[in-house]
């Protein structure tokens, strides 16, 4: 039974979809200058 | 689930948005997506403005990226970037560089939670001052020098990637290296004045796999504002959301307090609501009916079948509506070729969709030296038509 | 991942950092560090809860616990909280 991925909060990337945290970028979403 | 798809739900606050402080500008951009030059008279006063910043705290959007126009040119700038760091909003402005002299760069300096933009369309004057007007190079660079010298942290370098700038990347990278910047690459896009000139200077197949094969190799420090998530179909995806942020993570504030989903689509389709309105920005953030069209799931239309669409997501809605696509087909630079057929196929009837929001000037786009503002003294022309024309009623489901 | 600062120990008390803003949103919160300018999401909203508890309980275990996460999930809730740790958004309380 595998354990619930979690996301290293320093990666920069979503690694799997169970993550429980994500980083972005601050200017990482489209629609901005 | 990512975290995209949880954004399907609606967020209760936008995470950035854009905030164009005054059409007024200094220059006059061939390519200028807000379409800036003359003042608007029904511009946000400072007292609506500060009146913005306390909703935007109270609603925690946490950072605003503020532009216009020229922001620096309204005269209540400075007073407005203060108010919004000492009432926990964070500020990164967007500027030609022309207020940017050493007192300025050293009271930036000393001043947390701010950030500078300056815009650079060239990695030489040539190329630069075709596009942005005779001087702007030597003005953008001048700020970047007072920057640098007084000590100002990481300020960012703006480029809008063209036809004519796209071989230039390494001398970008080696400007922003120069003066302890970070550069910023973004997509051109056929909004506002840009849509006179995409046909001759958006980048061509060729150049944008040259622009993504050169992010993957050299981008690592270089940002992007997630504006070529249409190209993810070429391999891995870029940094970034990868998704279309328009009414759903993202929104512009215009001068005279008009809400549309993006900077790159200011056009009446795209128009939520106006922060003048009852309840203000946070009414028309929850509760427009045009956002809230944008915040159920797409289904893709055209596009659907494509191998590719999860990474590309059908690409850009501006870009799509004012080359007169349909939204729910491929973007025109589709990088499997499928837009730039949609665009042969256009006919004679084809309607490409011209935004009534233009406050270019007519003076040819070549002149020197700040252009003197004036506050009010413009009729709105619209009265011409109209004597109610500019005043603002709360519009239903608009 | 961080080499600076000390290793995260969970028997700590902890507490988010007063440089953080945390925005509660539909699915879970949005966290904003204003000194880092780096922007995280929390995507549950029983993660949420041990984050914005961890200034009331003795240790983050105890928060946790409280927050009533099941036992199958604790190392995965704690593997993120590390994180958090790393990047700064929760820190030991002094």
């Amino acid at each position: 039974m595998s354990p619930t991925s979690e996301s290293q909060a320093a990666a920069e990337e979503p690694v799997v979809e169970e993550s429980l945290v994500e980083e972005v970028s601050i200017d990482g979403m489209c629609g901005v200058y | 689930m990512k975290l995209v798809e949880h954004f399907q739900y609606g967020l209760n606050s936008p995470i950035c948005l854009t905030w164009e402080l005054t059409y007024a500008c200094n220059l006059a951009c061939v390519h200028c997506l807000s379409s800036s030059g003359r003042r608007d008279p029904r511009e946000l006063t400072t007292a609506e403005a500060k009146a913005v910043i306390d909703e935007l705290q109270r609603m925690q959007v946490f950072y605003v990226n503020i532009g216009g126009g020229e922001p620096t040119v309204r005269p209540d700038f400075w007073e407005l970037v203060d108010y919004a760091v000492t009432h926990d909003v964070g500020v990164k402005f967007s500027t030609n560089g022309i207020k940017l002299d050493e007192a300025r760069a050293a009271q930036l300096a000393a001043t947390d939670y701010v950030d500078v933009q300056i815009s650079l369309d060239g990695a030489t004057p040539e190329v630069n001052d075709h596009v942005r007007g005779p001087g702007s190079y030597a003005t953008a660079i001048r700020a970047l020098e007072n920057l640098a010298a007084a000590g100002f942290g990481k300020p960012k370098i703006s480029v809008v990637v063209t036809r004519q700038n796209v071989d230039q990347l390494d001398e970008f990278k080696a400007i922003a290296d120069r003066f302890g910047a970070q550069l910023r690459i973004t997509r051109l896009r056929p909004s506002g004045r840009g849509a006179d000139v995409w046909d001759e200077l958006h980048p061509t197949a060729e150049q944008q796999r040259q622009l993504y094969d050169w992010l993957v190799a050299h981008g690592e420090d270089v940002l992007t504002g997630d504006s070529f998530f249409h190209l993810s179909a070429y391999g891995e995806a870029l940094p970034g959301l990868n998704l279309c942020g328009a009414g759903r993570v993202v929104c512009l504030i215009d001068p005279v307090g008009d809400v549309y989903a993006c900077p790159f689509a200011i056009h009446e389709n795209f128009l939520a609501g106006n922060v003048r309105s009852p309840g203000g920005f946070e009414a028309v953030w929850r509760t427009s009916e045009l956002f809230a069209e944008l915040r159920r799931p797409q289904t893709g239309g055209a596009c659907r079948s494509c191998g590719f669409y999860d990474s590309c997501q059908g690409g850009c809605m501006a870009a799509k509506f004012f080359t007169g696509l349909p939204l729910d087909g491929p973007d025109p630079e589709c990088v499997r070729g499928l837009g730039e057929q949609a665009l042969a196929a256009r006919g004679p009837d084809t309607v490409i969709p011209k935004s009534d929001v233009d406050h270019s000037r007519s003076a040819p786009r070549n002149s020197r030296g700040p252009v003197p503002v004036t506050i009010g003294m413009r009729p709105d022309r619209a009265c011409d038509e109209n004597p109610l024309a500019g005043l603002k009623v709360p519009v239903a489901g608009r | 991942m961080s080499t600076d600062g000390p290793v995260f120990n969970p028997e700590l008390p902890h507490r988010c950092s007063p440089q953080v803003a945390l925005r509660p949103e539909p699915f879970g919160a949005l966290v904003y560090h204003f000194g880092t300018r780096r922007l995280s999401f929390l995507k549950t909203p029983q993660l949420v809860e041990v984050v914005s508890g961890l200034e009331r309980h003795p240790s983050v275990h105890a928060a946790i616990e409280a927050a009533g996460v099941e036992e199958a999930q604790r190392p995965a809730y704690l593997r993120a909280l590390a994180g958090l740790a790393a990047n700064g958004t929760i820190e030991e309380r002094p």
